[in-house]
């Protein structure tokens, strides 16, 4: 919306109902788009949507958590906030697994419910159920509107909140005969949140405290989290690390806030990070932990961890700061300011000879990136390594983003795609939700529509949430869904060969059930299939051209696994791997 | 820092619906059992303070306190240091005190500033507040003589007036 356009929409009044002051709150919002399914609760919305002038789309999904991961893809994609909408009960409940998915991976979500009447709450009436209870572990907040005039309010707040400081899902729960009163609209101009502050005061103390640790520091390693994405600071990153001169690892959510193909770069860190990440995180003396959380998945044994390095803590969240592992010096707040004000605190100090003190440090992790890239032995059968590979160059200099399931081929994606920018890579981090590639794929195309968007999606995963490629042909939005069809919920499945004596205990897919290229044809999306090398190019290549929705059944070695590997416990410097002898392709090259 | 203790958090809260839940939620999410909880109204109609007293390890109680304080309904949230606090509950004891004993329980009522409330003829109804060590050693020496029930409200705090602090209660500080 222009910015008049906005200003007006924020200046209205007037005379209406709930279920209208929804719309015109959400356009004083600058909402374009949302996604939802109606059903009783929320039907005087739908009415609205129907009978008032209005500047948003909705999408019509077919499941309301392909409606909450749409908003969370087109949230990561623009960092804008997605909103989805769904009635009372089961509506309401499918909400769950895109709430907690966005509370993990701290996208941006409101989330818009209808509820029972006001007379009949606390009844179990019909469709009747608690969601403000339910999501309360796993919502930034939540609203149960009591009266109609509170609508506007609760939405304004719930925007606010989901949007800064660190950003997370808002459930507003909007009972029934409050959409339908009418009273007297004015958008609150204020936020009154006596509570909530996502601002915090500079502390020079610590800015100089940290700067001290840097000039100590021979061996510094910049550790980087999703938090640099929300808070929109790769630039001052960038910088940051040029500054220092010091090695960069971007965990899974971070892919893209550093660029991939930067010298400095060395990729993820973690269960199936590259062994020259951990090992640089391992045997480094200074830890710049910036916008990450110390999770389980990048630490394995957490008192193995790092074990000889200080730690500086970079967040905007003082609940990370010293909860898995203590941080010697904090800084607090947007990293759009603590990210240069630590820069100009260490940039004079940066000499020339004082980077030749680091130069041992950069050359020996140099030496590990060299002896460990990622890699994979071509066979017989094809390799999901060289299908990723062959995307990437296929799109090369164009706007791509990059959307994945949960499992092997999520992980062979993180390892493979060389991403230089942030919002690029959409990926379920913290919950690992099956599911999240197909409709985070198609959010993200909604909103920017001139990108190319490419799901990587597993045969398990892409058949959790494929009933909305319906969404995708009645909205022409265009994704490309590669499915990594091995035949079985592969991840498991390599647990099951690595720790369980290969007893593929309730793994196997089938690989030809269903028949995806059929699948694809029926809801009316160009279906492909390749099976070898020398077919997959041609399916890329077409793909890319007819720009309409697109499944692709790449039938691959269900023998593969990802390596290396962080087994679960251990500790992150001990990867286990395969033996490679010559043959090896490496990542990049 | 491992090593478990009690804990007193005070947490001044919005007075909005849910609020209670939202506080106690975060703390059977992390396994940690409430001893005590008093929740009522204070010196401002739109604000409530809820006292909570658990038993848990140093750190976690630091983590718990961020975390309480990140919920937006949440103004504030401290943890009481018993020696710059005043700590008090309310009990409510029902005894057996057949006509030989009575003179011998009220008399031990008066050391504790206990006061009778009730009488039966063969109970009484003593109300005592305290310091909650002091009342568990009322009840301690009331039961050889059974006590009947018992009730206590949960012990509330607050910081001594005596302590010169610039704001009335003094935010957690994470800064730095
Ligand atoms: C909703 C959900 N259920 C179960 C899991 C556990 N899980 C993790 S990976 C995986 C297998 C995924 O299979 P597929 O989509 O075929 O991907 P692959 O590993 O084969 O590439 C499973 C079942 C999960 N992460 N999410
Ligand atoms: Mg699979």
């Amino acid at each position: 919306m222009s910015d008049s356009a906005l200003d007006q929409a924020r200046k209205r009044t007037g005379r209406m109902t709930g279920a209208e002051a929804i719309i015109r709150s959400l356009e004083a919002e600058d909402v374009t788009i949302c996604w939802g399914i109606p059903g009783g609760a929320i039907l005087p919305l739908y009415d609205a949507f129907m009978r008032c002038d209005h500047s948003i789309q909705h999408v019509l999904v077919r499941h309301e958590q392909g409606a909450g991961h749409m908003a969370q893809g087109y949230a990561r994609a623009t960092g804008k906030v997605g909103v989805c909408i769904a009635t009372s009960g089961p509506g309401a409940t499918n909400l769950v697994t895109p709430i907690a998915d966005a509370f993990l991976d701290s996208t941006p979500l409101v989330a818009i419910t209808g509820q029972v009447p006001t007379h009949l709450i606390g009844t179990d009436a019909f469709q009747e159920a608690d969601i403000t209870g339910i999501v309360m572990p796993i919502v930034k907040h939540s609203f149960l509107v009591q009266t109609v005039e509170d609508i506007p309010r609760a939405l304004h707040e719930a925007f606010h909140i989901a949007s800064t400081g660190r950003p997370g899902p808002v459930l507003v729960d909007i009972p029934k005969d409050l959409q339908q009163a009418e009273f007297d609209f004015a958008y609150p101009a204020t936020i009154e949140l006596p509570g909530y502050s996502a601002e915090f005061p500079e502390v020079p103390a610590s800015i100089a405290a940290a700067a001290t640790m840097i000039a100590q520091s021979k061996r510094p390693v910049i550790y980087v989290g999703g938090g640099v994405i929300n808070a929109e600071a790769s630039e001052d990153l960038i910088l940051f690390a040029e500054t220092l001169q010091a090695p960069v690892t971007t965990t899974l959510l971070a892919k893209g806030a550093f660029p991939d193909s930067h010298p400095l770069s060395v990729q993820m860190p973690g269960m199936h990070g590259s062994k020259y990440a951990n090992w640089t995180i391992h045997r480094s003396d200074l830890l710049i932990t910036i916008g990450a959380r110390f999770d389980d998945r990048v630490t394995g044994k957490l008192d193995a961890f790092a074990p000889g390095a200080k730690v500086i803590h970079f967040d905007i969240d003082p609940a990370e700061i010293s909860k898995n592992r203590r941080a010697d010096v904090t800084l607090l707040g947007d990293l759009k300011r603590t990210l240069p004000a630590l820069r100009e605190a260490v940039v004079e100090t940066r000499n020339a000879e004082r980077l030749a003190d680091q130069r041992d440090w950069l050359t020996d992790v140099q030496g590990w990136r060299e002896e460990n890239p990622f890699r994979y032995m071509k066979g017989e059968k094809l390799k999901p390594q060289y299908i990723i590979e062959q995307f990437d160059r296929a799109l090369k200099g164009k706007d791509a983003i990059w959307v994945t399931g949960v499992g092997q081929h999520q992980m062979w994606a993180a390892q493979f795609l060389s991403i230089d920018g942030p919002r690029r890579w959409l990926t379920s981090g913290g919950l690992g939700t099956m599911g999240f590639g197909v409709p985070a794929a198609i959010g993200a195309q909604q909103g920017c529509p001139d990108a190319y968007v490419v799901n990587f999606d597993g045969d398990g995963c892409f058949q959790m949430t494929s009933q909305e490629l319906a969404t995708a042909i009645c909205y022409d939005v265009p994704v490309i869904h590669a499915v990594m069809n091995n035949g079985w919920l592969g991840m498991v499945r390599q647990w099951q060969e690595l720790f369980h004596d290969e007893r593929f205990s309730e793994t196997n897919l089938f690989g030809t059930i269903p028949d995806f290229v059929k699948l694809a044809e029926a809801y009316g999306c160009l279906g492909l299939r390749a099976e070898t090398e020398a077919e997959v190019d041609a399916v890329i290549e077409q793909a890319i051209a007819e720009r309409r929705p697109t499944v692709i059944d790449f039938r691959i070695d269900h023998d593969e696994k990802v390596y290396p590997m962080v087994p679960a416990g251990a500790a992150s410097h001990e990867m286990i791997d395969q033996v490679w002898d010559n043959d090896w392709v490496e990542e990049g090259v | 820092m491992a090593t478990p203790g009690h804990h007193t958090l005070s947490v001044f809260v919005e007075n909005r619906p849910g609020v209670l839940s939202r506080v106690c939620g975060l703390f059977s999410r992390r396994g940690f059992n409430i001893e005590s909880l008093a929740v009522g109204p204070t010196e401002r109609t739109d604000r409530s303070v809820i006292t909570i007293r658990v038993d848990c390890t140093r750190h976690s109680v630091e983590q718990v306190v961020k975390q309480l304080d990140k919920l937006i309904d949440v103004i504030d949230a401290i943890e009481v240091e018993p020696d710059s606090a005043i700590e008090r509950e309310l009990l409510l004891v029902k005894v057996k005190a057949e006509a030989e004993h009575r003179l011998e329980i009220m008399r031990m009522a008066e050391v504790f500033n206990a006061r009778v409330v009730d009488a039966g003829a063969t109970t009484l109804l003593l109300e005592c507040v305290e310091h909650p060590d002091r009342l568990a050693a009322l009840e301690e020496l009331l039961s050889p003589y059974e006590i009947v029930e018992a009730v206590r409200t949960g012990r509330v705090a607050m910081t001594r007036a005596s302590i010169a602090n610039e704001t009335a209660r003094p935010k957690l500080n994470i800064l730095g």
